[in-house]
């Protein structure tokens, strides 16, 4: 029983049914909304102070103790701005793209457990829902761009597309060989079936799910969409004032809602010694954000018809190979000790990975790079 | 079989960004931290030299622009006294002409670069704003007297323990840095 339907219980004894039951949803989704916007805010100054460590910058450290209260400035300048439809756009897709793309970012964090209790709807097809949810705002993505009128924008939108859903196959194929494992999608059993994280188990999963990841979410090097070299700033071109804030939240709340899954399915959740289960999963959470934070600072982007061969090409036939061999595991080798399970994929990731870098050598291999 | 690529040049690539972590950086915070000029720098405005100046306004003649203006009247030792001396610094290109013409070194480059002003009135400076005070110092430019007393230019901010600096903290450095070189 989650905290949420203890709280409807105990408010059922003082409330009628229909306020019991509505009250607590409202609150738990207050909180949920409360925690994404924090955490955004939070995230924003995060990413512009590491990736100013990471270009031996300092980043902004002006407005508050270590420019704390820049992403806050920046949301009051861009609250204020001028909303701004273009003439031949299409205004309702126009103002309905912004919604379209956030909402579903915040209906992931539904489904995050924060602690062993501390879940808002503890779904028994969690993990299906996300990549259901998750999907959704590609087609916010897509009206954005349709409905900008405007070259880039489109542009943007058609890679989005593109890349969305070909990164979906490798991500969900990697999200079942966790399923088998933990046997339930049920996002809180799978985090209390980790006795040891995920990836320690499915290193291969991690890395395919992990990049997989990073390309939904939009961010470099895979972030083609609002490539700024190339098509200026994609989707959002023509948007401003609020409608694009609803846009930076979104991009951000997607990082850090994968981070969320991402620590929840590979390296077991709130679960840790000593501190409290939020804590655990908000370490998590930035680390890994920290990582995709480092991958910005390093990778140069990739080009579209590479990206397309990294899906297609790369992280699907693996993400299939390792499917396979996590199934047989799970069936073949049912109590075998975890470690050796351990050491087989381990080998299994090192022997596909030099074994499929291959395809992406220059001229068959004959060119040295 | 080579070991070049199955991923280590990324992994190289990773290895060199996060080595930048742990390096000092190396923005300057500018108007707490300021980084020495060149000694010869052609700064903002004009330093003029009152005692220096015979009114000889060859730096009007050399002037490109005739930014600046000189009105002089012969005094009782058979000299000229400076009467007028405005210089125009809103069309002033800091060409360092006049400088180079002044036959007697009453004129010189300054060194500041921070003379922005509200009012286009402003930048029009006569004689008493003109010569040398705290703000308004003389840079080495063709007055190699003057640049060999004037501080090295630094390119960076250095952090040096010994000249008061402080410890490096993980995302930023103090206020209180020393200065190399």
């Amino acid at each position: 029983m989650t905290l949420l339907e203890q709280f409807q219980l105990w408010l059922g004894g003082i409330w009628p049914d229909w306020a019991a039951y509505i009250v607590p949803g409202i609150v738990g989704i207050l909180v949920v909304l409360g925690f994404v916007v924090i955490s955004v805010i939070v995230f924003i100054w995060y990413e512009r102070r590491l990736l100013g460590r990471f270009q031996i910058r300092l980043g902004p450290n002006r407005l508050g103790p270590e420019g704390i209260f820049q992403p806050l400035a920046t949301a009051l300048k861009i609250l204020l701005k001028e909303d701004i439809v273009p003439a031949m756009g299409d205004k309702i897709i126009h103002w309905l793209a912004p919604v379209i793309v956030f909402v579903p970012v915040l209906m992931v964090f539904a489904v995050v457990p924060f602690g062993e209790k501390a879940i808002l709807a503890d779904l028994n097809v969690g993990i299906v829902y996300v990549v259901a949810i998750s999907s959704v705002s590609a087609v916010g993505i897509y009206m954005a761009g349709w409905a900008s009128n405007n070259k880039y924008a489109l542009i943007a939108a058609l890679r989005t597309v593109a890349q969305m859903v070909s990164y979906e196959l490798p991500v969900v194929l990697a999200i079942l060989g966790v399923v088998l494992m933990a046997g339930s999608m049920s996002m809180t059993q799978i985090v209390t079936a980790q006795t040891l994280p995920f990836i320690i188990f499915q290193p291969l999963g991690f890395v395919i799910f992990f990049l997989g990841t990073v390309a939904e979410m939009n961010r470099s090097p895979f972030d083609l969409l609002e490539a700024d070299s190339e098509i200026v700033a994609g989707y959002h071109i023509e948007y401003s004032g609020m409608k694009f804030a609803m846009f930076y939240l979104g991009e951000y709340g997607h990082a850090l809602a994968y981070a969320c899954i991402i620590s929840t399915l590979f390296l077991g959740g709130w679960q840790g010694p000593f501190l409290p289960p939020i804590i655990w999963l908000m370490i998590k959470v930035v680390a890994v954000f920290s990582v995709i934070v480092w991958m910005r600072a390093t990778l140069p982007r990739l080009r579209v018809d590479q990206l397309m061969a990294f899906a297609w090409k790369g992280l699907l036939p693996m993400a299939i190979i390792n499917l396979f061999i996590i199934a047989a595991e799970v069936l073949l080798l049912p109590e075998i000790t975890p470690w050796i399970i351990v050491a087989m994929n381990f080998v299994f990731a090192g022997v596909l990975i030099v074994l499929w870098s291959k395809l992406f050598t220059l001229g068959g291999g004959r060119v040295e790079v | 079989m080579k070991f070049e690529r199955y991923g280590i040049g990324i992994a190289k690539g990773m290895a060199l960004t996060f080595k930048h972590l742990f390096r000092a950086p190396i923005t300057v915070q500018y108007p707490e931290e300021k980084l020495a000029v060149s000694r010869r720098i052609r700064g903002n405005e004009l330093v003029w030299f009152l005692d220096k100046c015979t009114g000889c306004a060859t730096c009007a003649k050399a002037c490109p622009q005739g930014n600046i203006e000189i009105v002089t009247h012969v005094g009782d030792e058979n000299n000229y006294v400076v009467d007028k001396f405005e210089v125009d610094t809103g069309r002033c290109m800091f060409c360092g002409l006049c400088v180079e013409a002044c036959p007697y070194d009453a004129l010189a480059m300054g060194r500041s670069y921070e003379r922005a002003q509200y009012r286009r009135g402003d930048v029009i400076l006569n004689k008493e704003q003109l010569q040398m005070s705290d703000i308004r110092q003389p840079s080495g430019y063709a007055r190699p007297k003057i640049e060999a007393t004037l501080p090295r230019q630094n390119l960076l901010v250095y952090w040096d323990k010994k000249k008061g600096g402080q410890k490096l903290r993980w995302l930023s450095l103090s206020k209180k840095r020393g200065r190399g070189v």
